[in-house]
């Protein structure tokens, strides 16, 4: 087994060496770091949040859906806009119905006409529908920054002063932030398990064929499932857009789900969300421990390996174990 | 009635295998080409040339090369954007620091240099397919977007970041006119055509066109699916490095990293879909599409007398884009060279219904 896997594990233990080395040689002190791993975990959050999105909806029609960035954005962006003037979690009601319209129109307009076509094909489809959200929401919601005000402190909160030299500082948001995430994902793991649609849902997502000869209707799952990716979308907007401002800029960073579901496996919920994590605190200690290294040892213009850092260990998992940590194992080796 | 092969008898193997076997495609093929060389530098305006028909060629050459990969070879890439910009910050760099070398060498070299990094992002290829294939060449996007606006060498140490090199020199003539420009660009793109057309009807297309359709009875005919696959990411490269240079030393003349960002390996991406997958023509079809539709977008409300604000006018054009996008995988998934195809195939029949 050890034999077989020891690129793997040569990998992870490379990672964690890189990930204890700062705090074992004394490069930072204690607390810092913790504070770096905590910002690093909140990141890591949305991204899962963003993953989800996409593993939903990978498991149960089989598409590769581009448009959850945009998807995030376009939730967040009507929400920003109607919280303006109704209380915050009416605009969220309203908007998670706007989510649902839309999931059924994707279904209709996009999904139900391109059934059977190749997953390249499909790719491109929500690619297109990406544009097509991006350019919509900001018709309709406008195209500057807005705030997403939740009522919660902002100013951060010292803890554990007595255990870390100068404490640590943590936003009362991000925890709140992260409460809501796993919420969130234990609220999805009891539709998915006991109640009777998530239970077609994941039929669908094994076998189409069987699921449908057995009576379930594949075109309302899909409706379904693109809803639930839609609501997902809108917590991970709602969180994101409260921490930074909604604005375009959130469409490109959800591209980071990508690696994520690389590193979890496509297919896999628990993948998606420990993945996520792993990313968001990796490219946080490479940022903040590893850059100052590359840019004094190359001469660079800064830093901003977090652009890449997450893409480049997905490369490297892929390489050592496409599957990802919890994916299927599927074998065509060619 | 025209566009006919009946009496056409071939009497040799050379003449059944030629490129293009019927005569009225020779005459055709023959005319568009005079005419591209000869009659539009003469009738096109400035802004045409400059606006419209290098930036379809450039294009062009790079859809090309990314339908080399994903539509011969079949390996998905959202990455030819960042293999563009190794191509023209190579070109730049050789140009810069080897100022006596001919231009067409450093084009050359400039492509060679695309192909290495195309086969690094290409080796993940061997073991895996399809979209995890296209994250993995993801990477390759933004690793180039960051080193090129990071590591100052190859940026000369300019403080901005931006990089701009003068109009270039072949054999005593400066390219400094749009006409000038525009030939040069033109034969290379011919050039390429030329031999992209023939590399995939002969034993290497081949070889990609079985990798692509099954890869495993590709395997068992005695396909080595690693050269396979690494030669289609290296040619891809190549066509698409040198892309790169023209976008940079004839088309912008002065770029910055963002120039070569993500939405132009999305846009590559679409010109192939649109234009067709597994098709020289499409390359062409598709990079038309993707140059004319926004400078038409533009130009649409103001002709009706519509005012529209520049970023709705922004906002209405990704709308319309994304539309037609979905909307031509829906009606014509096999893009526009199928389109031409069909239109070929009814004026075979023309006038007669059988």
């Amino acid at each position: 087994m050890l034999k077989r896997n020891w690129p793997v594990v040569a990998l992870v233990v490379v990672l964690a060496a890189g990930l204890v080395a700062p705090l074992v040689t004394g490069a930072s002190p204690a607390g810092f770091y913790v504070e770096v791993l905590l910002g690093g975990l909140m990141a890591g959050v949305l991204y899962s949040l963003v993953a989800l999105g996409f593993v939903l909806i990978f498991k149960a029609s089989g598409v590769f859906n581009f448009a959850q960035g945009a998807m995030v954005l376009f939730a967040a962006l009507a929400v920003a806009r109607m919280a303006e003037v109704m209380p915050w979690w009416l605009a969220a009601l309203l908007a998670i119905g706007i989510m649902v319209v839309l999931a059924w129109v994707i279904e209709r307009v996009v999904l139900r006409p391109l059934v059977n076509q190749e997953a390249i094909a499909l790719l491109m489809a929500t690619l297109g529908v990406t544009y097509f959200l991006d350019g919509f929401g900001q018709t309709v919601w406008g195209s500057d920054i807005y705030e997403i005000n939740l009522g919660i402190a902002k100013e951060p909160v010292m803890v554990l002063d007595n255990l870390f030299q100068g404490g640590i500082l943590v936003n009362k948001e991000d925890f709140v932030a992260a409460i809501a995430a796993a919420g969130l994902v234990a609220l999805l793991a009891l539709f998915f398990q006991k109640t009777p649609t998530g239970r077609a849902l994941r039929a669908v997502a094994d076998d189409h064929q069987a699921a449908q000869s057995i009576g379930i209707p594949l075109n309302r799952i899909w409706v379904i499932v693109w809803s639930v990716a839609g609501v997902v979308a809108l917590v991970a907007g709602v969180i994101w857009g409260s921490k930074l401002g909604v604005q375009f800029s959130i469409s490109l960073v959800a591209l980071k789900a990508l690696p994520v579901v690389i590193l979890g496996g496509f297919t896999s919920v628990p993948g998606a969300i420990i993945g996520g994590l792993i990313i968001g605190v990796g490219e946080k200690m490479a940022e903040v421990f590893l850059g100052p290294v590359l840019v004094k040892m190359f001469d660079l213009a800064g830093g901003g390996i977090e652009n890449w850092f997450a893409y480049m260990l997905a490369l490297l998992f892929l390489l050592v174990r496409p599957e990802g940590l919890f994916g299927e194992k599927h074998i065509d080796r060619v | 009635m025209l566009y006919r092969e009946n009496g056409q008898f071939k009497t040799s193997y050379a003449a059944d295998q030629q490129m293009l076997p019927i005569r009225q495609d020779q005459i055709f093929m023959l005319a568009l080409v005079a005419f591209a060389f000869a009659v539009v530098p003469l009738i096109a305006s400035d802004y045409l040339i400059r606006a419209i028909l290098i930036p379809f060629l450039i294009l062009s050459l790079a859809a090309l090369g990314l339908n080399l990969l994903t539509g011969y070879c079949g390996q998905v890439s959202i990455g030819h954007g960042a293999f563009m910009a190794v191509g023209a910050y190579a070109a730049y760099n050789i140009a810069l620091r080897l100022p006596w070398m001919n231009i067409l060498v450093v084009l050359v070299l400039a492509g060679l240099a695309a192909a290495l990094a195309g086969m690094i992002f290409g080796i993940p290829s061997l073991r895996i397919k399809g979209l995890y294939l296209a994250v993995a060449t993801l990477a390759a996007q933004f690793f180039f977007d960051w080193v090129f606006a990071r590591v100052k060498w190859f940026t000369n140490y300019a403080p901005s970041g931006s990089v701009s090199v003068p109009d270039i020199e072949l054999f005593g003539f400066v390219l400094n006119t749009p006409q000038r420009k525009y030939l040069f660009v033109l034969a290379i793109v011919a050039l390429f055509a030329l031999l992209a057309k023939n590399l995939v009807r002969g034993h290497v297309g081949r070889s990609w066109m079985a990798i692509r359709d099954m890869d495993v009875a590709a395997e068992v005919i005695g396909i080595r699916p690693m050269a396979a696959k690494l030669s289609a990411f290296a040619v891809s490269s190549f066509f698409v490095g040198v892309a790169g240079a023209l976008w940079g030393f004839i088309h912008l003349g002065a770029w910055e990293p963002l120039a070569f960002s993500i939405t132009l390996s999305l846009n590559l991406l679409f010109m192939i879909i649109i234009g067709g997958l597994g098709s020289i023509l499409g390359s062409f079809f598709g990079a038309a599409f993707i140059v004319v539709l926004p400078i038409l977008l533009n130009q649409v409300p103001a002709a009706l007398g519509i005012p529209i604000s520049t970023a709705m006018a922004s906002h209405l054009e990704f709308m319309i884009f994304g539309a037609l996008i979905v909307f031509f995988l829906i009606v014509e998934p096999h893009g526009l060279a199928r389109l031409w195809a069909i239109g070929k195939e009814k004026l075979r029949l023309w006038p007669f219904p059988h």
